[in-house]
């Protein structure tokens, strides 16, 4: 065989290799949960990953064949390839190997601005439904869902309206954690004090695992939920088993924030205020943020330019 | 907790007798010190040691000395790795494994506080220290003294970590230690404490080499090398140092205003009070993104010169290559937002550090290309530095793919913090970074010991690293696609069993990689007179560092070379101008030894020890002697020497095999 068709077939061989192992991941799809997504937001990043992933192994995979090819076809002990040691710039060569990685991240720049606002986590999912408001603290280590319109909260379960989209406020009573159903899309911190924003929505009724996505300590890798994609009937059984069960007051979200893992719970009723007052940090007594940052105000040591609420992020105006 | 005066928080419960697979590691490490001290003391080595060693202010002795502390921190965040991996592995189906989180937790933060500081940063600077210099013509640093202190306090942190150990605990906190996790709440330990300190120390140490080189280059090239003449390991050292002259304060500042936090009830990162650990988060990455940078960017250095050495070519677009290294540097400053696209930034912020993100890929595809390039219409020769940098091209460009993905933010905000993510960086750091010094140490080991390493065990050494890394970290890629996160002590999913293991036997053919090394190294010291290297330019070298005798005389060079353009070793070949026997030598002024580095790199450990466990005395003590013995050295006036010119004389012509020296004066 000469070098060049030797070399080439190399390539074939590689080729056919990187092809299967793609393959191989995409035949367990189904494990492969970030590629099975069960929402729009979720689809919509799969999409990304594929186009970005595909537009990149254009310039990494003849990479990859010409580092073998070039390392063997000019090999020391092959004398019969040209030398030329004093060869060490080309303006062709410079200006196409400055250009290809160009195009390619022009391309890439322009999807990633793109989707960066298609795809913020705070932007609203069109529906002619209103979204479903969900509140969800990560505890140390489990996670509660309140249900302002139903009225009812529930721990390290998660239920979900399928088609509806569902609007989540997400804070922390302690260290940071992130929300994250890896089949729904879209991972969000949680963090004290603070308040993040997500919309997903479900769309094929099913269980899927949920997860928080960053270490909060000694119970991490227990802090697990379900997050159930219902049908209306069978949400509303859920709501229904929800309402019989006992209230989240002060006492009982007491025992929940002591550090340990948890079972499933659902809570019937929820005491009114107690996720403004897990946010700003006085669910269980002392003084609330908000209401510090306004006393702080009337006596002036705060500055009177516009402060923002943590809750919304927007500026806010406090009488005096 | 009760603190007493005389030993702060610290009682005897502090040290885990209760824990078997501590006490082993503890009882290990303690064999192998007495291990030294015994060998030291029957060989009568100690004042060799004390003299040559602990005392030298010689580059390329310290380099050697960073090198082998990066060695031994391999084998140390190695172990790590290898328990992390086991305990998945087993503790997968629902199992407990044999780590409890609390542990997990320590082991995962040390094995990349280790890693990363104590194993890649002193290899990188290792390797600096060895080259830089001989490449530029210099015979020793700038600051030969603050060279000396610089490693001692690396080495100082280094034992801060180790001592952790065996007294208290480690923090478990990750490598970056986020707060709210970090602060006196939810850490009350000892264990952010000691990781505080430790890098500390260590990084003003490393602060002061970035003076120290950035000083070297700029003011003492050899005559006639312009910086568009300096050889690219010298550019990409240069780069590397002003990175970290500008974002090793940010880490300093970070995690003083993190222990004051802790020691002084402050509220800098807590939310109460009126901090934000939000801020912290930001910080640590406008240091951490310019660190991995630090870190790969000599890595790209140690390539070029491999590619261009063992191609017999001088490096394909020299100025592009140079003008990468620019754009990389300034680039890696504005990216770091790139590590939370999910804590809450809107769309525009986002895509614009998506964007910068991809921007870095650019002149780092340019790198990629020219390496190609300088292998075009050369003629390869397949030694172990060049297997390295081709397992680098190959795997560096799955690593950037992956990379780049993820810089997309609403790809991030799946794959963010899951396997996949950890599968990225290591992909980046171990084909990036671990390929690069180990490209870097066969090819100038010779150099810097006058014997070559044995190639056998060097090629057995590259295909269990690189065989074993894909079989170690593409189950990794694909965890995180199942949507397995990262730090998870013990999972309970039987689908992904079947892949933590093939990851944990991946990571065992690594282990036979990193064995290989060593007794590579072993077989090499006995069998030295066999791969003795007396021509100082084993490989046919390029670049100045192969016109000095192997390894060089303490001085360098007997007279400093003349520099008319890039490769200035070749063309001195081409011209037959090579250094070869003068006549008559002038002699040369050299800095003198000294102990003042070393004597404060072990006070320093005091102090961090002392800080560590509220010993206020003795942080005082430590404190005030490390003030007293730098007040001291500076009023030292006996620091430089002269030698003699018939001493460089006898050594030129040693070198130059000649018989009589006397002959030639
Ligand atoms: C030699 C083979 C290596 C193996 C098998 C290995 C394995 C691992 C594992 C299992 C983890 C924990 C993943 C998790 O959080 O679930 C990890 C984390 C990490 N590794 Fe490695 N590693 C290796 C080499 C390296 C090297 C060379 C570096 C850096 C120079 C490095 C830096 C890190 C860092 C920074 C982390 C993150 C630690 C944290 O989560 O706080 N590793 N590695
Ligand atoms: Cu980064």
């Amino acid at each position: 065989m000469s070098p060049k068709s030797k070399w080439t077939s190399w390539i074939k061989v590689g080729a056919r290799a990187a092809t299967l192992a793609v393959a191989a991941v995409l035949l367990s799809g189904c494990d492969a949960v970030l590629l099975d997504p069960k929402g729009p937001i979720g689809e919509a990043e799969r999409d990304i990953i594929y186009l970005a992933t595909g537009l990149m192994l254009l310039v990494v995979v003849p990479v990859i064949g010409m580092t073998v090819a070039f390392a063997w076809k000019y090999r020391a002990s092959n004398t019969k390839a040209t030398y030329a040691p004093n060869w060490n710039h080309s303006t062709v060569i410079e200006a196409v190997v400055w250009s290809i990685p160009v195009v390619i991240i022009l391309i890439l720049g322009t999807v990633t601005w793109i989707s960066s606002h298609t795809l913020d986590p705070r932007r609203p999912i069109a529906s002619a439904q209103k979204p479903l408001e969900v509140q969800v603290v990560s505890l140390d280590w489990k996670w509660l869902f309140i249900y302002p319109e139903y009225g009812v909260a529930s721990v390290n379960e998660l239920a979900l309206p399928v088609g509806r989209p569902v609007h989540f406020s997400l804070t922390s009573s302690g260290v940071m954690n992130a929300f994250f159903v890896p089949q729904l899309g879209t991972q969000v911190y949680t963090m004290p004090g603070m308040q993040s924003q997500l919309n997903l929505r479900a769309d094929h009724a099913g269980s899927y695992l949920g997860i928080s996505a960053n270490y909060s300590g000694r119970g991490f890798a227990d802090m697990n939920f379900k997050a159930l994609a219902m049908e209306p009937a069978a949400l509303k059984d859920w709501i229904a088993r929800a309402k019989a069960a006992t209230p989240l007051d002060t006492a009982a979200y007491r025992t929940l924030a002591a550090p340990g893992t948890h079972s499933v719970a659902l809570y019937g009723t929820v005491e009114q205020g107690l996720y403004d007052r897990i946010l700003n940090q006085c669910a269980l007594g002392g003084i609330c943020t908000n209401e510090a940052v306004s006393m702080a105000r009337i006596k002036g040591p705060v500055p009177k330019g516009p402060l923002c609420d943590p809750k919304t992020g927007k500026p806010i105006s406090i009488k005096s | 907790m009760n603190e007493s005066f005389l030993f702060g928080k610290l009682t005897l419960d502090a040290i885990p007798f209760h824990e078997p697979i501590i006490m082993g590691a503890v009882g290990g490490m303690v064999l192998a010190g007495l291990a030294v001290v015994g060998a030291l003391t029957y060989f009568k080595a100690w004042k060799l040691l004390w003299d040559e060693w602990l005392t030298s202010v010689d580059h390329k002795k310290i380099g050697i000395m960073y090198i082998i502390l990066a060695l031994v921190m391999l084998l140390r965040g190695f172990a790590d790795a290898l328990m992390m991996r086991s305990q998945q592995a087993i503790a997968s189906a629902g199992a407990a494994g044999y780590l409890p989180p609390e542990h997990f937790d320590q082991v995962f933060t040390a094995h990349g506080v280790i890693m990363i500081f104590f194993m890649a940063m002193p290899f990188v600077i290792g390797l600096m220290n060895i080259v830089m210099p001989l490449q530029i013509g210099a015979r020793d640093v700038a600051f030969p003294y603050l060279n000396s202190l610089s490693f001692w306090l690396t080495a100082a942190g280094a034992m801060l970590v180790n001592i952790s150990l065996a007294i208290g605990e480690f923090a478990h906190a990750g490598w970056l230690a986020y707060p709210p996790l970090s602060e006196l709440p939810f850490s009350p330990g000892v264990g952010v404490d000691y990781y505080i300190w430790a890098l500390q120390i260590s990084g003003i140490g490393t602060l002061l080499t970035g003076v120290n080189f950035i000083t070297t280059i700029l003011k003492m090239r050899a005559p006639g090398m312009k910086l568009m003449h300096m050889p690219i390991f010298t550019w990409t050292t240069l780069c590397a140092n002003m990175l970290i002259v500008a974002a090793f304060p940010i880490l300093t500042v970070t995690l003083a205003m993190l222990g004051l936090d802790r020691y002084f009830g402050m509220h800098f990162f807590t939310h109460d009070g009126g901090g934000n650990p939000m801020m912290y988060v930001n910080l640590i990455w406008a240091w951490g993104h310019p660190e991995v940078y630090i870190l790969v960017i000599p890595c790209f250095g140690i390539y070029s010169e491999v590619v261009a050495t063992f191609s017999g070519k001088s490096l394909f677009g020299y100025k592009s290559m140079v003008y990468a290294t620019m754009c990389i540097t300034v680039l890696s400053f504005i990216v770091w937002l790139h590590h939370f696209f999910t804590m809450g930034s809107g769309a525009k912020v986002n895509a614009f550090f998506g964007i910068t993100t991809m921007i870095i890929s650019i002149p780092t595809g340019v790198k990629i290309f020219n390496w190609l390039f300088t292998m075009y219409r050369g003629r390869v020769r397949l030694e172990v530095p060049v297997l390295w940098t081709i397992g680098f091209i190959i795997t560096f460009a799955i690593g950037g793919m992956t990379g780049v993905l993820m810089a997309v933010p609403p790809a991030d905000f799946v794959l963010h913090n899951s396997l996949f993510l950890i599968a990225h960086f290591h992909n980046a750091i171990i084909g990036g970074v671990v390929f690069g010094v180990m490209a870097g140490f066969s090819y100038w080991f010779p150099k810097a010991t006058g014997f070559k390493l044995d190639p056998f065990l060097g090629k057995v050494s590259f295909w269990s690293w690189f065989i074993g890394f894909y079989i170690a970290f593409m189950p990794i890629y694909a965890l995180g696609l199942m949507g397995m996160t990262r730090r998870l002590a013990h999972v309970d999913n039987p689908v992904w069993h079947a892949y933590l293991i093939v990851a944990a036997v991946g990571a065992v053919i690594i282990g036979v990689g990193i064995a290989a090394t060593v007794l590579q190294v072993v077989l090499s010291i006995v069998r030295r007179d066999k791969l003795k290297d007396t021509t100082g330019d084993p490989w046919n070298g390029r670049t100045l560092e192969w016109a000095t005798s192997s390894p060089p005389a303490f001085y360098n060079f007997a007279n400093v070379p003349v520099v008319k353009g890039i490769d200035a070793f070749w063309t001195m070949k081409q011209e037959g101008k090579a250094p070869k026997l003068e006549p008559s030598y002038a002699k040369i002024h050299m800095p003198k030894n000294t102990g003042t580095g070393f004597i404060i790199g072990i006070l320093s450990i005091g102090l961090g020890f002392a800080l560590t466990w509220h010993i206020w005395w003795m942080a005082a003590g430590a404190f005030l002697a490390m003030v007293g013995m730098t007040i001291w050295h500076s009023f030292d006036e006996h620091r430089d020497w002269f030698v003699p010119s018939e001493t460089v004389a006898r050594t030129e012509a040693l070198h130059f095999g000649v018989k009589a020296p006397e002959v030639v004066q």
